[in-house]
């Protein structure tokens, strides 16, 4: 097995609200290796965002209590400098976002921008740009040259988004971080970007931590996916196996609520009642409140992680003795 | 089947300039010559990028903005020459739920008034409004206790379904869903598409579904609508149109679709060039020209027009493409 | 929950808010004063040799007595009426001016925009001051001429964001929903669209009313408002002016009051701000 670039062993975060604490994220832990694409997939306030920005250090540290390690290639991000912290992020942590206007300056041309983000590595400023240049080919902007001289706003919102990975780009970093890339894009940007994220992982052997709600990213891209709910990874693993044999009720619930078929197939899938806040660790699955096959264990007592199979976790009581349910 | 909504030739066109000063004569077409029925009691599913003008399509036919060509027949009444009469039956029988959830309702008013309006100005008495306020909370399957709560104290399926409630409140026959689960999470998504189709099937409603997720419109559509910079590119039954798509554009929106199984990821598929174009400073020909792989000079020369192919397969291009299997 | 748990929580912030509470504790004691003035006061503000002239603050005479042996305090307190009528007159006539104006071109926009813009804009050109005075010698003097003069001058500072509010909310689903199932102009504009206008009225409200009382005072300073023998608090700086070497008293206690008033309605207009703007308040 590959060694892994980034692992998060035991992540837990919590933040602090009025009168108490508010558990986002518990006991997460995964390993993304380089040239795969990781997808942390969940519904919204699973925890997801949370997770990627707690990688770049980006949680205000006032409000958020964080447990666990952070490793990349090595390196606990969690007892580096501030200083250390920002040579990581942009040279080896790129991260994109989902709203590309956001973050880019409304002043200033892209073209511009992605060079001056060339020349933090001490890189001259024609040079700088004709790498900008070069970097805006490589990720399909029509008349690359043209475009450089633009400002954001003159741009479609699919043409600030390769802007964006052209800019993470620049700096090679090992892992890029891509947080809900394409939910503001159109189905056919959506497609160009997705296989500009999957080229980058086969020519430069980057490793994707990709945050997504949309099943149909994951299942057109990721190499393995870990399902989120409720702060927990539920269930993890390579993409094909839980596709096809998610073992998570939850799971389960979802891959049967997507909407897979026509209405003359019958309808979807739903999932009763809704994702509860977790206010106090107490023992207990945190989705036993919407299991169908919930019993008095899952109620009053904490899953631990059973291994499936090599490649495939989840945190179920019900997993172990799998066989018997295999067709419910 | 008798046609719901019958639109010919229907047009939209904006003035660009805003100012009295300027004498700007461009317009943009952003609905330019469509034509399609919808019959009683059927769910047809309108899709294309952003800028094709199928939001302008519905906010004519909701009357939110009027159109400046063509003819729209909505349940017999002619959309450019209603009275005032017509007009306040119209109110009655189309309603619309739009896809921002928290927008969807008046921050400031409960869940109940806010049912309750519609009714309201159409001259129900208060008490029958409230009884039938209680009536659409439970079609919509919500508890009744709801009916005190202001929006923001709500979740986004919840206030999906409240939406959808006060769309039935005047029991509407036709329902513009304008990205309708856009904003929801899949499990939540699949509850209020169960929710509308359960709701159609009982009062035999007549829906017109905007959305871009072609997943959902596969799952919830017998007719599919697909319009690009304006025009209606290709018309038909759901089977048809998905499984044997005859516009370029079309394929291309279905191939760029992502399916929602890895195994079929490898599949062929033809990835559209460039982006949505826009609608200003469009050609005499085909507006799909410039990303079109199949263009020819012909293509450049003039636009097509929309055409049978036969099985209620309508389709606008000069060299449709050939059905495969 | 419940309507209710709305309020509460909107309450229980407003206590914490320091601001909003020095300037509710500010304001509600120039109300109390201006309730009770009767009480408060020793002397009828007009009553004249009620003591020697020029008597600097004393235990009999507070804020001490000015050229006619009057008692400043007496006339400080009574003053403070004036002050809050001007602020009510005063923010009612821009309120009614200005939002009324703000819908209107925000929900028609086209030529009527066109129109009602240019004459806000209009009224942004002229100096305030000189407006005012120019409507205050076509109005005659006085104070509640003065008050509408002022009125008819910042009204524009609510047309504004009114207007542009308003545009935001036009296309918002729940106003198209309502257009859709036939509710009438007069009805999107006064009830969808001005309840969702109103958090941050209250704001502008608060903000601008000190602008107004000190416009006001200016023009009493400048003998075009309150009329002598009014305990205006502008007419009593104008006139202090005259001793200020000799008696300073006459000009700073009415000063002092100005500025207490003033610093109220500013710091519970920031107070407000935080509680109730909605961009903060978003999750």
């Amino acid at each position: 097995m590959k060694e892994a670039l980034l692992s998060l062993e035991h992540l837990s975060i919590d933040y602090k609200i009025r009168g108490g604490y508010l558990s986002a994220v518990n006991d997460v832990s995964m390993d993304i290796c380089q040239g795969e694409i990781f997808a942390v997939v969940g519904e919204s306030g699973c925890g997801k965002s949370t997770v990627a920005h707690s990688i770049m250090r980006l949680l205000s540290g006032g409000n958020a209590k964080i447990e666990g390690k952070i490793l990349f290639d090595g390196r606990d991000l969690m007892t580096c400098s501030e200083k250390e912290m920002e040579a990581v992020r942009g040279k080896e942590i790129g991260m994109i976002f989902q709203n590309p206007l956001d973050s880019l300056n409304p002043v200033y041309t892209v073209g511009n921008q992605v060079s001056e983000a060339i020349m933090l590595d001490r890189v001259d400023k024609q040079e700088a740009m004709r790498q900008a240049v070069k970097l805006f080919q490589d990720v399909k902007m029509p008349d690359a040259q043209e475009r450089a001289g633009s400002f954001p706003h003159e741009l479609s919102g699919g043409m600030r988004q390769r802007v964006m990975i052209a800019m993470m780009l620049s700096r090679h970093p090992r892992l890029l971080i891509a947080d809900e890339p394409t939910t503001a894009l159109d189905v056919t940007i959506e497609a160009q970007i997705l296989e500009i994220i999957k080229e980058l992982k086969e020519k430069n052997n980057t490793a994707i931590l990709m945050i997504t709600h949309n099943f149909g990213l994951v299942a057109e891209a990721a190499d393995k996916i870990a399902v989120m709910y409720a702060g927990e990874v539920v269930e993890s693993g390579d993409v094909f196996e839980i596709f096809e044999n998610p073992m998570h009720p939850y799971t389960r619930l979802l891959m049967k609520a997507l909407p897979r078929r026509t209405k003359r197939e019958g309808r979807l899938e739903t999932i009763d009642g809704s994702v509860p806040r977790i206010l106090d660790k107490k023992p207990g699955c945190r989705f036993a409140n919407r299991c169908p096959y919930a019993s008095e264990t899952c109620r009053s007592q904490t899953p631990g992680v059973t291994k499936v199979s090599e490649t495939h976790r989840c945190r179920c009581f019900l997993v172990s003795d799998s066989s018997d349910r295999k067709g419910a | 089947m008798a046609n719901m909504v019958e639109l010919e030739k229907l047009e939209k066109h904006f003035r660009i300039s805003k100012s009295v000063f300027e004498t700007d004569k461009r317009v943009v077409r952003a609905v330019d010559q469509v034509s399609f029925s919808i019959g009683e009691g059927e769910i047809v599913g309108l899709v294309g990028e952003s800028g094709s003008g199928k939001t302008t399509l519905a906010r004519v036919l909701l009357s939110l903005t009027k159109m400046t060509g063509g003819r729209a027949m909505i349940d017999g009444v002619d959309l450019s020459r209603a009275t005032k009469a017509d007009m306040k039956r119209l109110h009655r029988e189309i309603a619309v739920v739009f896809q921002d959830p928290a927008s969807n309702l008046n921050p400031r008013q409960t869940v109940e008034s806010s049912i309750m309006r519609p009714m309201v100005i159409h001259g129900v008495p208060r008490a029958e409004a409230q009884r039938k306020a209680k009536e659409v909370l439970d079609m919509v399957k919500m508890d009744q206790r709801y009916l005190d709560s202001f929006p923001h104290q709500l979740s986004g399926g919840q206030l999906q379904r409240i939406a959808i409630a006060r769309a039935l409140a005047l029991s509407p026959k036709i329902m513009i869903l304008d990205e309708p689960t856009s904003a929801l999470d899949v499990s939540v998504q699949a509850q209020i598409l169960n929710l509308l189709l359960d709701l159609q099937e009982q009062m035999n409603l007549t829906y017109l579904v905007i959305t871009h997720d072609l997943n959902v419109i596969r799952y919830i559509s017998d007719k599919i609508a697909v319009m690009y910079l304006g025009k209606l590119v290709e018309f038909g039954p759901t089977d048809e149109v998905t499984r044997h798509p005859k516009h370029p554009y079309t394929k291309g929106l279905m191939d760029a679709a992502p399916i929602l199984d890895p195994r079929l990821r490898g599949r062929e598929k033809e990835l559209m060039r460039g982006d949505p174009g826009s609608l200003i400073n469009i050609g005499t020909g085909c507006r799909f020209f410039a990303r079109c792989k199949y263009a020819t000079p012909e293509c450049e020369k003039e636009d097509p027009k929309i055409l049978s192919a036969g099985n209620g397969h309508q389709v606008a291009c000069v060299h449709p493409l050939k059905i495969e299997q | 929950m419940r309507g209710r748990g709305k309020v509460r929580e909107t309450l229980q912030e407003c206590l914490r808010n320091g601001n909003f509470m020095v300037g509710f504790i500010i304001l509600l004691s120039v109300f109390l004063v201006a309730i009770f003035s009767g009480q408060i006061a020793h002397y009828g503000y007009t009553e004249q040799l009620v003591g020697p002239k020029f008597s600097p603050p004393s235990a009999e005479f507070w804020f001490g007595t000015d050229e006619l042996g009057r008692d400043v305090f007496s006339r400080v307190v009574e003053g403070t009426r004036i002050t809050l009528w001007v602020a009510f007159i005063g923010a009612t006539l821009e309120l009614v001016l200005g939002v009324t104006v703000g819908l209107i071109c925000g929900y028609f926009g086209s030529w009527v925009d066109r129109v009602f813009s240019f004459l806000t804009d209009l009224t942004w050109c002229i100096p305030g001051t000189i407006l005012a005075l120019a409507v205050v010698t076509l109005l005659g003097k006085g104070l509640t001429n003065s008050v509408i003069a002022i009125s008819l001058v910042s009204w524009a500072s609510y047309a504004r964001p009114v207007r542009a509010k308003t545009m935001s909310l036009k296309n918002m689903a729940f106003v198209e929903t309502g257009t859709a199932f036939g509710e009438s102009s007069f009805s999107l504009m006064f009830r969808y669209i001005l309840p969702n206008v109103v958090p941050s009225l209250i704001v502008m409200v608060s903000m601008s009313l000190p602008a107004t009382i000190l416009s006001t005072t200016t023009l009493s300073f400048l003998g075009l408002g309150s009329q002598a023998p009014s305990p205006d608090w502008g007419l009593a700086l104008s006139n202090g002016i005259t001793y200020i070497t000799n008696a300073p008293w006459l000009s700073i206690f009415p000063g002092i009051a100005l500025v207490y008033t003033v610093l109220g309605f500013n710091l519970l207009g920031e107070g407000l701000r935080d509680i109730l703007d909605p961009h903060m308040k978003s999750q």
